[in-house]
């Protein structure tokens, strides 16, 4: 990673069709407009939505706690030439992304109109509905390799589970969307149900970080910069992959597969060390666990790569993604944000063929069954 | 090194760029404050085209709060995640020891100059008023 570059791509840099064939569990559609939804969005809603618009749990309406060191946090040359916000014309996603970099697979992850942090539940689960009809619509239904998530707000839970199983009948989604900012912790009982369902209908659970709840993004309160919060995505997901292993979802529910989306690796193997640790010495305080937590977490979680780390010596990495286990991990690109992964690039360590293979298709394509 | 000539000085506005192929390379040269640089167009980071890249000020700030601008338009910032680059020489900003994008000389010279010596190639049509941007690479 430190040389000068200084040389012309050789071919195998070059995204050459045969070559890569990647799964990327993170691609983000946006819409060109709030207009795209009228289709899917009962006129009440439509009309609610011009009136009172997003009503959120944080302050500063239309826009976010923290300035994004970009604009709408994409990457500058993603902005589409027929203009409209990144990620919102199909065309050039296909153009620029997909068909460049190969992409056998895409998952959309939706983001827009904070989807799931709407305190009105029913706007939300209004919103939620649109999105979900929108993505086939707009997105796979044009370009079938674009696969599209069920999003529901967890905190409605009969809501969140009408909407699954309105969906699950289409049978075209692969996966449920849940906040990893919702009300309490995502391990808490109240939810429960929407993981039943996920589980009985087979269909994964994919948490990507992200958005605001009612709390602070880290536990020690509001950070002054963004470059601070950025980094609490990670603290975040650390909990609640806390909260889900150690109230026990996994072990009530054993076939969930939970896939944590945008948190990166690095802090996977600490975390899970020190889970193990205290269960040691604290199993009596949870004795519904059977297991240690690291079990759980081997065999019910999956975590995307992007944001990856880049340690200055590249073995660290290969450390870290031994730790985590390389069955664990599925490649994202998080395109068009500006923090996204090129999946020619990323890896700055070694990776043999087999490798690769796993974390750039075979092990999303287990997950999700394509 | 052999010099090729790139542009016209009246293609690249300042502030702009132009992308070019020089013997297999693909090759930005950007145009600041009447200066040109050229640079390979390929973040070392994680290959960004830097043709999207912003030319920024390089920004200091002796203290939380307090900012200063200078070299204004010189400092190249990636259009991916955002590490800036010195344009004239190509240093990263950001571990400057490591990082490094690939630059090249640059020099502007007349048409009715060019046209003297062996570079005026059938495939260019020269126009003897203007001046033009070479690269050396
Ligand atoms: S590709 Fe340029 S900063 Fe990452």
């Amino acid at each position: 990673m430190s040389e000068v570059i200084d040389r012309p791509l050789r071919d195998d840099e070059k995204p050459a069709a045969s070559r890569l064939r990647i799964v990327d569990c993170d691609v983000h559609p946006s819409l060109r407009s709030t207009d795209d939804l009228n289709e899917f969005l009962p006129r009440r809603w439509q009309q609610h939505l011009k009136e009172y618009g997003s009503h959120l749990r944080t302050p500063y309406l239309f826009t976010t706690p923290y300035p994004r060191s970009s604009p709408l946090i994409a990457r500058r040359d993603a902005w589409p030439p027929t203009g409209g916000p990144p990620g919102s014309d199909l065309a050039f996603m296909q153009k620029q992304h997909l068909d460049p970099l190969d992409v056998e697979f895409g998952i959309l992850q939706v983001l827009d109109l904070f989807i799931f942090s709407q305190q009105n539940l029913e706007f939300g689960a209004a919103i939620q509905r649109a999105i979900n009809d929108w993505q086939l619509a707009f997105w796979s239904h044009r370009d079938p390799r674009l696969k599209a998530s069920i999003l529901v707000g967890q905190d409605g839970v009969d809501l969140a589970i009408a909407e699954i199983e309105r969906c699950a009948k289409i049978g075209e989604y692969i996966q449920i969307n849940v906040s990893p900012r919702a009300n309490e912790p995502l391990g808490r009982r109240r939810y429960w149900p929407i993981y039943e369902c996920a589980q009985a209908l087979d269909l994964p659970l994919g948490i990507h970080v992200g958005g605001y709840g009612g709390h602070a993004p880290t536990g020690g309160g509001w950070p002054s910069y963004y470059v601070e919060e950025h980094q609490s995505n990670a603290h975040t997901i650390a909990a609640q992959l806390a909260s889900l292993v150690i109230e026990g979802v996994p072990e009530r529910f054993p076939k969930l597969k939970i896939v944590f989306i945008e948190g990166g690796f690095g802090w996977i193997a600490s975390a899970v060390w020190r889970m193990d640790q205290h269960f040691e010495r604290f199993r009596s305080e949870v004795p519904h666990l059977k297991r240690k937590p690291s079990e759980y977490v081997r065999e019910s979680f999956w975590f995307t790569t992007q944001p990856i780390d880049e340690p200055d010596e590249a073995r660290h990495l290969r450390a870290l993604i031994e730790w985590v286990g390389i069955d664990r991990l599925l490649f994202s690109s998080d395109y068009p944000h500006w923090d996204f992964d090129d999946p020619r690039f990323a890896f700055k360590t070694p990776l043999t063929e087999v490798e690769r293979k796993k974390i750039f298709s075979t092990n999303a394509r287990a997950v999700y069954k394509f | 090194m052999a010099r090729h000539i790139v542009a016209s000085t009246s293609e690249i506005p300042p502030g702009g760029n132009k992308v070019v192929d020089v013997a297999g390379r693909d090759i930005v040269v950007f145009h600041v404050n009447g200066e040109y640089f050229a640079l390979l167009n390929r973040c070392p980071h994680e290959g960004a085209p830097l043709e999207k890249a912003a030319c920024v000020a390089r920004l200091t700030s002796p203290e939380p709060g307090v900012y200063e601008r200078s070299r204004v338009g010189e400092m190249l910032r990636c259009p991916w995640h955002g590490w800036e680059f010195d344009m004239r020489n190509g240093q990263s900003w950001f571990d400057p020891k490591r990082f490094k994008i690939r630059s090249y000389p640059v020099a502007v010279e007349r048409g009715d100059e060019l046209q003297k010596g062996p570079y005026v190639a059938e495939t260019f049509p020269v126009r003897v008023e203007d001046s033009y941007v070479i690269v050396e690479v």
